[in-house]
């Protein structure tokens, strides 16, 4: 029993071990060795023979939505899909998991937060990360050339989970795109307005939504003078410009990441800029940025796009941010992020968290990825972000004192007296025959009267 | 700028640098800068690296093969439309009875689904280890609802969850079974007296099986501890129960002769004892069966069996109550799978496989079933506290196939909700029908416009011909002078004008009529 117990304070340690590697970002083959080692430990401890294991909980990152939570998906999931209905779009569902092959390559160094399968004999698997590959995928096995969809699904992503954030590891995404060869800019402006529509019906309070262009950005780098190698990882540092000072932010790239001083302060001009179409007005005057033929497309395309905002009536919401410069390797064009510019807080707690509720683009390269010759389908979309979503709503019905109906019954049947059970099935057949909801309950009466102020019915039956 | 195709990034990087040969002019240059897909390489070494890299890509692309993993598929919008359809009929059932919803994560730790499925379990989805706990997809939504009651120690719970299951079975395609598939459960978990509940599940499952309109249908209705009684007085051995039980399982798909041989030949069972099992689960019937076996002269004797008979007879009663019993059978043979089942169990099979002309029936198989279990929460338990639960699971991807092989080739759904296409006859309105369609949008019309600057008319008509979209909203210079909208409807052709300022009302108006 006592190496038992040694061989489970080994495993333990090791555990941290990786942990604490993982943490720090050591290098892949360090933390390799650390987890194979972790792994020989725990084979070694093996099966637990006859002992009962009482594990109660759910996988760390992951939970159940119990009926109250049930009850404000279902809500919030109402407004989002009539939403996508009013835009005229079709519905789809894709299996949980993917070949392993169609998720590798497409999410650059966040590959590593993919759920893989077993190696169970069969084929390499993986639990999709997000709806857009699957959907590229979808389109280019069925050939499709065009199609506006919707998918609500979750999809699994081994993050660090910051469940008081609303960040899980298995969560809810709401996708709209649109794929094909269409006339510049109306699709894009469609999705725009989609967001509008959707965050507007879900009264989360006052919002924004960023716009911005990877081709601007990319061109902006050029012309500051970033190395073309060091792209993406300013980019990414750009991207932080929400949570951190512009201080932190140029210090990472003159620090970590060997940017020249000169180079940052150009890049800090730039993205320290937000405005309306007038933005794009002057950039596209801009002497540097006007002879970079990338950054003219992007700021062009942006023109037209806040014309048809215009039509569409939603500027007041919209902002050019030349920091926007958002995660994934795939968009090639025009990239949206929307705030929500006051997040409500209970009594106490922290802030929910400076954070997007929708974001998208353009992504025109993705599906020519998968179509063996090569064939391009232009797609834009957006994303619902919706497990924040939830945490807002059902903290405001909290506040509210609303009180989520989880049932919808609507009758309660009484009985008086043990005798009257036969009758009262009977009568309860009846009513669920002609569609009326009814709950059988077996108690005493003033037990159900008490019960039946508590849940709302809107009758009782006696 | 020139594209290379799609070849992933570090690939089109690595090919790059090794076809180039340092110290070359312009070798800072060289190293891609990739714009989401689009590389701007250097021109001489752009044509040799490029022919390189086609041979590279299509001998990589031959590899790959895009499809969804074995067992698995995509559902497209026809297909949704249908399961939409189904499932909202059988939520509102649940909801009708008074159950709430719950939903839980797609996979469990291990430990949770460990030795809850017999020898099933080889057939769970393993998630790889790397390095944090050990999990598992869920096979039922069973087990996942028993650990949800101990975890938040719920003495009593109504509840539905729909929801995916994964199991690495034989997929078979005609026979609508896969290992990605939709579970539709029904639990009621708490103690109350005997049988209600259990006949509420049944009533359930009729109301549901009735208003699908899947044909005619049958509820067959067993119970575990009669099995386990007549296996006893039959003189099974103990360590055979479970083996007998899924040999008796199979006399829905092979004859008694072949159960027969099974459980003499394969289990080495006596053949006395065989023949009196065979004797006993040829029988089925309604009530009268259970009156009958309760004056069986060695049933009577079995304390199980009798305990599993007079609750059937009770059950039977509560039915009669219900008005269902002319749907519910007792079948002596009905043994289903699972392990955890404790009562009454119970199958509902549909009477006739519909089938298209020539092709084979869709085959036998339950399209609902359920039973009790009142060990399974307190597995989770620490103290080993029970909580008694009953329920049932709609087998709903057998109900899509049918409906789906039912309807015509020909016949067509329409996939959106989509109620006007805002149009127009002539070019340079496209800023017209964008403050058009955002006025209908925001008023909570469905209404789609073509993605471009000046579609012709034809095309703009044929689209609502394809789609199955009833109205179109057309606006030209006549309109705008005159201030209104020409509403057009595309079955009949009839063209109205609308004053711009009702064309909100008139189209709510003409859609809530149709």
């Amino acid at each position: 029993m006592a190496d038992r117990a040694a061989l489970e304070e080994a495993v333990r340690l090791q555990g941290e071990r990786v942990r604490g590697l993982k943490l720090q970002k050591a290098g892949a083959e360090l933390i390799e060795e650390e987890v194979s080692k972790l792994l020989k430990l725990k084979a070694e401890l093996g099966s637990d023979e006859g002992k009962q294991k009482f594990v109660l909980k759910t996988p760390k990152g992951t939970r159940d939505y119990s009926p109250r939570q049930m009850a404000v998906r279902e809500k919030v999931f109402d407004v989002i899909i009539s939403c996508f209905k009013r835009h005229g779009a079709e519905v789809i569902d894709t299996p949980v998991f993917e070949l392993k092959e169609t998720l590798t390559g497409k999410y650059g160094e966040d590959s590593k937060l993919i759920y893989d399968l077993k190696d169970q004999g069969g084929e390499l698997l993986a639990l999709r990360y997000d709806l857009t590959v699957p959907f590229a995928r979808y389109l280019a096995m069925n050939k499709l050339t065009n199609i506006k969809r919707y998918h609500i699904a979750k999809v699994y992503r081994r993050d660090n989970p910051a469940m008081t954030r609303g960040r899980y590891r298995e969560f809810y995404q709401c996708d709209f795109d649109i794929a094909g060869q269409f006339d510049p800019m109306i699709p894009d402006a469609e999705c725009l307005k989609i967001i509008c529509e959707i965050l507007s019906a879900l009264q989360l309070g006052d919002f924004l939504i960023k716009v911005n262009d990877r081709r601007i950005l990319d061109g902006m780098f050029n012309v500051c003078g970033v190395p073309d190698s060091k792209f993406r990882t300013i980019c990414s540092s750009v991207d932080k410009l929400d949570k951190m000072s512009w201080e932190d932010v140029k210090n990472e790239m003159v620090e970590e990441k060997g940017l020249a001083s000169e180079v940052a302060d150009l890049i800090g001009a730039y993205v320290k800029q937000h405005g309306g179409v007038s933005l794009v007005e002057q950039l596209l005057q801009d002497p540097k940025l006007s002879q970079n033929k990338l950054a003219l497309e992007g700021l062009g395309d942006l023109k037209l796009l806040f014309e048809y905002l215009t039509l569409f009536g939603i500027t007041e919401k919209i902002t050019f941010d030349l920091s926007l410069a958002r995660g994934l390797d795939y968009y090639t064009g025009v990239i949206y992020e929307a705030v929500l510019l006051q997040t409500p807080t209970r009594q106490g707690e922290e802030p929910l968290g400076v954070g997007s509720v929708a974001a998208g683009g353009r992504y025109d390269g993705l599906v020519g990825m998968f179509d063996p010759k090569g064939r391009k389908v232009p797609c834009v979309g957006l994303s619902i972000g919706v497990e924040r979503i939830f945490s807002i709503v059902e903290q405001r019905m909290e506040a509210s004192e609303e009180k989520v109906r989880t049932t919808e019954t609507q009758v309660l049947v009484a009985a008086a007296q043990k005798k009257l059970l036969e009758e009262r099935l009977k009568l309860v057949a009846e009513l669920w025959d002609r569609g009326i909801k009814v709950d059988i309950r077996k108690e005493n009466l003033v037990e159900e009267i008490r019960r039946r102020t508590s849940q709302y019915p809107p009758h009782l039956l006696n | 700028m020139q594209r290379l195709g799609p070849l992933s990034r570090e690939a089109w990087a690595t090919l790059t640098l090794q076809l180039l040969r340092p110290p070359c002019a312009g070798a800072s240059l060289l190293s891609p800068r990739v714009l989401g897909g689009l590389v701007q390489p250097p021109a001489r070494e752009f044509a040799e690296a490029r022919l390189k890299i086609q041979l590279e890509s299509d001998k990589e692309k031959s590899n790959f093969v895009i499809k969804t993993p074995k067992g698995t598929r995509d559902l497209n919008p026809q297909q949704m439309a249908i399961r939409e359809k189904i499932l909202n009929a059988v939520i509102r059932c649940f909801k009708c009875h008074g159950a709430k919803g719950l939903d839980t994560p797609v996979f469990e730790l291990k430990e949770v689904l460990t030795e809850k499925y017999g020898e099933n379990s080889r057939l769970i989805y393993d998630l790889k280890d790397q390095g944090g706990e050990l999990l598992a997809l869920r096979y039922d939504l069973t087990v996942p609802f028993a650990r949800y009651l101990a975890m938040n120690k719920i003495k009593k719970m109504k509840r539905y969850h729909i929801g995916k299951v994964w199991r690495r079975e034989n997929p078979s395609i005609n026979q609508g079974r896969y290992r990605e598939f939709c579970q539709c459960d029904f639990d009621i978990a708490g103690q109350f007296d005997p049988m209600i509940p259990d006949a509420e599940c049944l009533k359930i499952i009729y109301e549901i099986l009735n208003t699908l309109q899947l044909g005619d249908f049958l509820i067959k209705v067993n119970d575990r501890r009669i099995l386990d009684g007549m296996f006893a007085v039959c003189g099974v051995p103990e360590n055979k129960f479970r083996f007998v039980c899924s040999s008796v399982d199979k006399l829905g798909k092979m004859s008694w002769k072949d159960v027969r041989e099974e459980m003499v030949g394969k289990m080495g069972l006596a053949s006395e004892v065989a023949d009196c099992i065979g004797d006993y689960i040829q029988q089925h019937g309604g009530g009268s069966l259970v009156e009958q076996l309760l004056q069986d002269p060695k049933l009577s004797q079995n304390k199980l069996a009798l305990e599993g008979l007079r609750d059937l007879k009770l059950l039977f009663e509560y039915l009669t109550l219900f008005g269902i019993t002319e749907k519910i059978i007792f079948d002596l043979s009905l043994a289903r799978g699972l392990d955890y089942y404790t009562g009454v169990i119970y199958e509902a099979v549909l009477l006739q496989a519909p089938t298209r002309q020539g092709e084979e029936p869709l085959g036998v198989g339950s399209v609902a079933a359920g039973g009790r279990y009142d060990d399974l929460v307190g597995m989770f338990d620490p103290k080993g506290r029970k909580v008694p639960c009953v329920g049932l699971s709609i087998g709903v991807e057998r109900i899509f196939s049918i409906v789906e092989q039912r309807m015509e080739a020909t016949e067509k759904i329409q996939m959106t909700e989509t109620q006007v296409l805002v149009a127009a006859a002539q070019k340079n309105f496209l800023k017209e029908r964008m403050k058009l369609i955002a006025e209908l949008w925001d008023a909570g019309i469905k209404a789609e416009m073509l993605y471009k600057k000046d579609p012709s008319f034809l095309s703009q008509l044929h689209y609502c011909e394809e789609t199955g979209i009833p109205l179109v909203a057309i606006i030209g210079e006549r309109e705008l002078k005159d201030g209104v909208i020409k509403l057009r409807s595309v079955a009949s052709r009839e063209e109205v004008d609308i004053k711009r300022e009702n064309i909100v009302t008139e189209i709510q108006r003409r859609t809530c009529e149709s």
